[in-house]
């Protein structure tokens, strides 16, 4: 569906990624891991189509993705971002009804279409019921509801998400793995999402690891996450342990 | 709230305010003759009515209907209550605009279209400034409007008082320089007017955009917006509302920053609904401070950036130091 082919980038002389090849495709959930300055955003952004490669190129469904505009790309591409506190107090709805940005003609009405879409989106997420609440009065896990919603508003191919499970509690990050990844197998929707926790990408169907702006690794999670490459991230003191064909990271005992 | 209802709640209020406005002045004047005056009698009153305290209802009105409105957008595009064309630059760029027209001996339907010009010169100056680090933050916009205010009101000053044509009138620029609504003319106005309501139809247009940077320009692109032409658009309409209301009425603060901030607690964030509340609800306030700044002290007139300086300045503290976090 979506592919990242002999990807080079980084801002101005800084060259953050290197020679990277990555593909997720219709229905299949991506966790993408590595050590902090791997250049995970970097890669995110360049297959959201906000950041041109200096080489390579970024194919959905066969289109260039730099070569769309900037709307026609968010009509199928959508980005969910870290969730950030807003000083605007929009409601939930409010916030999912941003997903139709991209929709909206020059005159930026908002039509029965775009209410409908909206109306599925919190339905698909269980946040029917929050819609009237304020954003900025929800807890954690319900605002990263809403930020869901708006990005499955813009009925998009593809969804990108950088770290959505940052300011969750154990019980929301899992919550919200789940709820990602049976969007993505009910609809066919391509995901890579940047996670720093090994344990909750052990649940994705595959797992990539970026390091040094390579792509390390690109295998089934059992595969992917060993001592090896926990080490490389983490450093020493951890355990890798099987349990029902998943891998999970411990803590080593001394 | 509903908007419907909120609107309802503010056009009647602006309708008494303006009546208000009317029919109260440092002259006294019978409420039959007011109306009398409405409909042409021929008398001094009359002239008073039509010629003076109409023309600076109305003006003042679209002062505050127009900085109102472009606060509602400076606010929404750096996504902090702590913008407003006053406190970024804009209005003193655009009062060094219409004050070089008069200058010039310009004809009055030019100056607000000098004064456009000024304000789109000191929004591209500061914008630039604020961006050089790579991104906007409003601590940067803030700055760069407190330096751009200090050296326009610098040269402003100076080509007040070096210019011959302006030396009989030094008093009441000098006024205007605080914030005074002076109407010289209904086609002054109705200039002014023609630019606010383009300034106002654009605003619209682009407010759906702004609430697209409710989580910063990177969910913005990735929503779809063109962050370049977007910015550019609101910037040059901002300037477009701004500079029509600094050629009515000089510099008056705050307004652009309370109303908006305001209102977003009563009928929430998105700037559709913001922008067209902003406009009566900015209204009532300029025409209510006017109404305070001819009749608190009669016989003498304050300045009306005076009132909103009072009200505003106290209000843009405590906004600071509530989010002092945030803009940092």
């Amino acid at each position: 569906m979506i592919a990242a082919e002999r990807v080079a980038a980084g801002y101005r002389a800084h060259a953050v990624l290197r020679d990277v090849d990555l593909t997720v495709g219709a229905g299949e959930v991506v966790a993408l891991i590595g050590p902090n300055g791997a250049g995970k955003s970097t890669l995110l952004r360049v297959l959201a189509g906000l950041l041109r490669p200096t080489s390579g190129r970024v194919t959905l469904a066969g289109d260039d993705v730099h070569a769309l505009d900037r709307r026609a790309a968010a009509r199928r591409i959508a980005v969910v971002p870290q969730v950030f506190d807003t000083l605007f107090p929009l409601t939930v709805r409010e916030v999912a009804a941003l997903g139709r940005t991209p929709h909206h003609g020059a005159l930026g009405l908002f039509g029965s279409d775009d209410a409908a879409a909206v109306d599925r989106s919190l339905r698909a997420l269980g946040a029917s019921d929050l819609a009237g609440r304020r954003i900025d009065r929800i807890s954690g896990g319900e605002r990263q509801r809403a930020v869901l919603a708006m990005a499955l508003a813009q009925e998009p191919q593809v969804l990108l998400l950088d770290e959505p499970t940052a300011h969750l509690d154990p019980t929301h990050q899992l919550a919200t793995m789940r709820m990602v990844m049976r969007l993505a197998h009910e609809r066919g929707l391509a995901v890579l999402a940047i996670l720093h926790d090994p344990n909750l990408a052990a649940l994705a169907d595959r797992v990539a690891v970026l390091a040094e702006g390579r792509i390390v690794r690109d295998a089934a999670p059992l595969d992917a996450i060993d001592e090896a490459l926990v080490s490389g991230i983490f450093g020493a003191g951890w355990d890798v342990v099987v349990r029902d064909g998943r891998p999970a990271v411990i803590p080593a005992a001394h | 709230m509903r908007l419907a209802f909120v609107l309802a709640i503010l056009v009647a209020a602006l309708v008494v305010s303006a009546a208000a406005g009317t029919f109260i002045g440092s002259v006294a004047i019978a409420p039959g003759d007011v109306v009398g005056a409405i409909f042409g009698s021929d008398t001094t009153s009359g002239t008073i009515i039509r010629e003076l305290r109409l023309p600076r209802v109305l003006g003042a009105a679209l002062v505050g209907a127009a900085l109102a409105g472009a606060g509602a957008l400076l606010q929404g595009l750096l996504r902090n209550p702590l913008a407003d064309p006053f406190v970024t630059g804009t209005s003193a760029g655009a009062s060094l605009g219409a004050v070089i027209a008069v200058a010039l001996g310009a004809e009055a339907t030019i100056v607000p279209l000098a004064s456009f010009a000024g304000a789109i010169a000191a929004i591209v100056v500061v914008w630039r400034l604020a961006r050089l680090g790579g991104r906007t933050t409003v601590l940067t916009v803030l700055l760069g409007g407190v330096v751009l205010t200090s050296f326009t009101g610098a040269l402003v000053t100076f080509i007040l008082v070096s210019s011959d044509r302006l030396a009989l009138r030094l008093r009441a620029v000098l006024g205007w320089l605080q914030g005074g609504v002076s109407v010289i003319s209904w086609s002054e106005l109705a200039v002014a007017a023609v630019v606010v309501a383009i300034g106002v139809a654009a605003a619209l247009m682009l407010a759906p955009r702004i609430d697209a940077y409710a989580f910063g320009e990177e969910t913005a692109a990735a929503l779809g917006i063109d962050l370049e032409r977007t910015t550019a658009a609101v910037l040059v309409t901002t300037a477009l509302l701004t500079g029509a209301a600094v050629s009515i009425a000089g510099l008056v603060g705050f307004v652009g920053l309370v109303v908006p901030h305001a209102l977003r607690f009563l009928i929430g964030a998105t700037h559709r609904r913001l922008v067209i509340a902003s406009l009566p609800a900015g209204a009532i306030a300029l025409v209510l401070a006017d109404l305070g700044a001819r009749t608190l002290i009669p016989p003498a007139e304050l300045p009306v950036g005076v009132i909103t300086g009072l009200v505003g300045a106290p209000f843009f503290l405590a906004l600071l130091v509530r989010s002092r976090q945030a803009i940092v």
